[in-house]
């Protein structure tokens, strides 16, 4: 029994209440738009966190301050760089496809955000909890790609359009190796729904009782997220020694923000799906047997142990932009077709194997 | 709150990425050019078209992926009733696995996989 309120709770009482004071269609309504209006808080909490968080990482990563000018410890740096982006002129070139053009930066935003329908962010404090969860997130995050290719063809420039091909053999290529790794804890779990993966966790997250082939497959879905969402060492898409900016070369002012913005969605939601999978989602961290230790753990609450873990992968990924070099296209395709592909599909064999011998937990 | 859901994050989405944009071409200043109006090369004059035929080297990446996309859709529900069927499902992957790891040696024998 814990005297923390649980998010399950305040969802109840908020359906309560609108039910009690309006009609149900109104209420349904106005609870589709707190829904609505808690997303879009979220994601743009979580973006402001992650550029100050990327720049103060960089920053320390190469003994230097980091932004620190604005605001205390350089907090208001972020909310600055939003104000000047928004004063800043939304231009396109004039030989530009404009209906294309104006389309991309819209495509790959709505397709982040719906994303992150079925992900738990805590105890009930889920959009939907649909039996086909982890596909679907595969599934929709794939669709970003258009909005690349689009981005980059509607451009008319060459480094845009060769920016964009080279992004979409490579986040197409990742995917598979990606969707390999989860298939790996899907074996063993038995389940699509991601209330059901956090549900079988709660003896041990799947990293931990499954094996060296899990940990294996979470090396590999860090590695394919990393080059999912374009980063480095695997930004080839935007490498700006060579392309300038890569696909969005000739966007700007906060059409250029929106895909700034999508970048920092697209890896919220990879490491959010990490996290749900690999890392027991909104379960604390338990040892078997050592109670004390774990009603410590029990006392934090779920919900920063979710975020925490996801901030965790985050840093991660941030670690890697300033750890390795950047790829080459011919490096980065044979490392994916070459090394990660076979190893993933041997992978998921002994998974299998271990699943069907019943030798996992 | 069931598939609404969906419906709710794409409205959000458009309406985030729409206003957005609109209260940044609203506030931002505008000025023309015909200079401004080029494709940006770095100072330099475009040359020739931008849309042309691109190597054949991403179509073939693209085929391959094709292939084992569809793989990978078949191994989700084959691992999510994995442990009910038990071995029959395990001998039956190993040799759809194995077919296609012969696709995967073959196209790497074909020099598909190698770049230009």
């Amino acid at each position: 029994m814990t005297l923390t309120i649980q998010f399950s709770d305040i969802t109840k009482w908020i359906h309560e209440t609108l039910n009690a004071s309006m009609s149900p269609g109104w209420a349904l309504f106005s609870e589709f738009v707190l829904a609505g209006v808690a997303m879009i808080l979220l994601v743009v909490v979580l973006a402001v966190l992650f550029v100050y968080m990327e720049r103060k990482v960089a920053g320390f990563m190469q003994l230097r301050l980091g932004p620190h000018r604005v605001g205390p410890w350089g907090t208001m740096q972020v909310f600055a760089d939003v104000f000047k982006l928004l004063l800043k002129e939304s231009f396109a070139p004039f030989t530009v496809d404009k209906f294309l053009f104006n389309f991309a930066p819209i495509l790959v935003l709505a397709v982040a955000f719906m994303a992150m329908a079925p992900i738990s962010f805590a105890p009930g404090l889920q959009l939907w909890d649909m039996n086909i969860g982890i596909l679907y997130v595969t599934a929709v995050s794939s669709i970003g790609v258009i909005g690349i290719l689009m981005a980059g063809w509607s451009s008319n420039n060459k480094y845009s359009l060769l920016g964009a091909m080279r992004s979409g053999a490579q986040i197409v290529s990742y995917e598979l190796s990606a969707g390999l790794s989860l298939v790996a804890v899907i074996a063993m779990c038995g389940s699509l729904s991601i209330s059901d993966i956090i549900a079988s966790q709660a003896d041990g997250w799947w990293i931990f009782k499954g094996h060296l082939p899990i940990m294996f497959a979470f090396v590999v879905y860090v590695i394919a997220g990393t080059a999912e969402t374009n980063r480095a060492p695997f930004d080839l898409a935007e490498a700006e020694s060579e392309l300038t900016a890569g696909y969005h070369t000739e966007f700007s002012g906060m059409q250029f923000g929106m895909f700034y913005l999508t970048e920092y969605i697209n890896m919220a939601v990879i490491s959010m799906v990490a996290t749900t999978v690999f890392l027991g989602g909104w379960l604390p961290f338990h040892i078997y047997g050592f109670d004390a230790f774990n009603n410590v753990m029990n006392f934090i609450p779920s919900w920063i142990w979710f975020f925490g873990k996801t901030f965790f992968i985050i840093f991660l990924m941030m670690w890697f932009r300033w750890t390795f070099p950047r790829l080459r296209i011919d490096q980065l395709l044979k490392l994916e077709w070459k090394y990660l592909l076979p190893l993933s599909i041997i992978n998921v064999v002994i998974v299998a194997f271990l699943v069907v011998m019943g030798w996992h937990f | 709150m069931g598939a609404a859901s969906i419906i709710i994050l794409l409205f959000c989405g458009v309406t985030f990425a729409v206003l957005a944009i609109g209260v940044g071409k609203f506030f931002g200043l505008s000025s023309m050019n015909p200079e401004k109006g080029q494709p940006y090369e770095c100072g330099i004059e475009t040359q020739g078209v931008t849309w042309v035929q691109f190597n054949v080297g991403y179509y073939l990446f693209s085929l391959v992926f094709l292939v084992f996309d569809v793989e990978i859709i078949f191994l989700y529900p084959w691992a999510t009733v994995l442990k009910d069927l038990g071995m029959i499902a395990f001998v039956e992957i190993l040799l759809f696995t194995l077919f296609l790891f012969m696709g995967l040696l073959y196209a790497y024998k074909k020099k598909a996989l190698a770049w230009m």
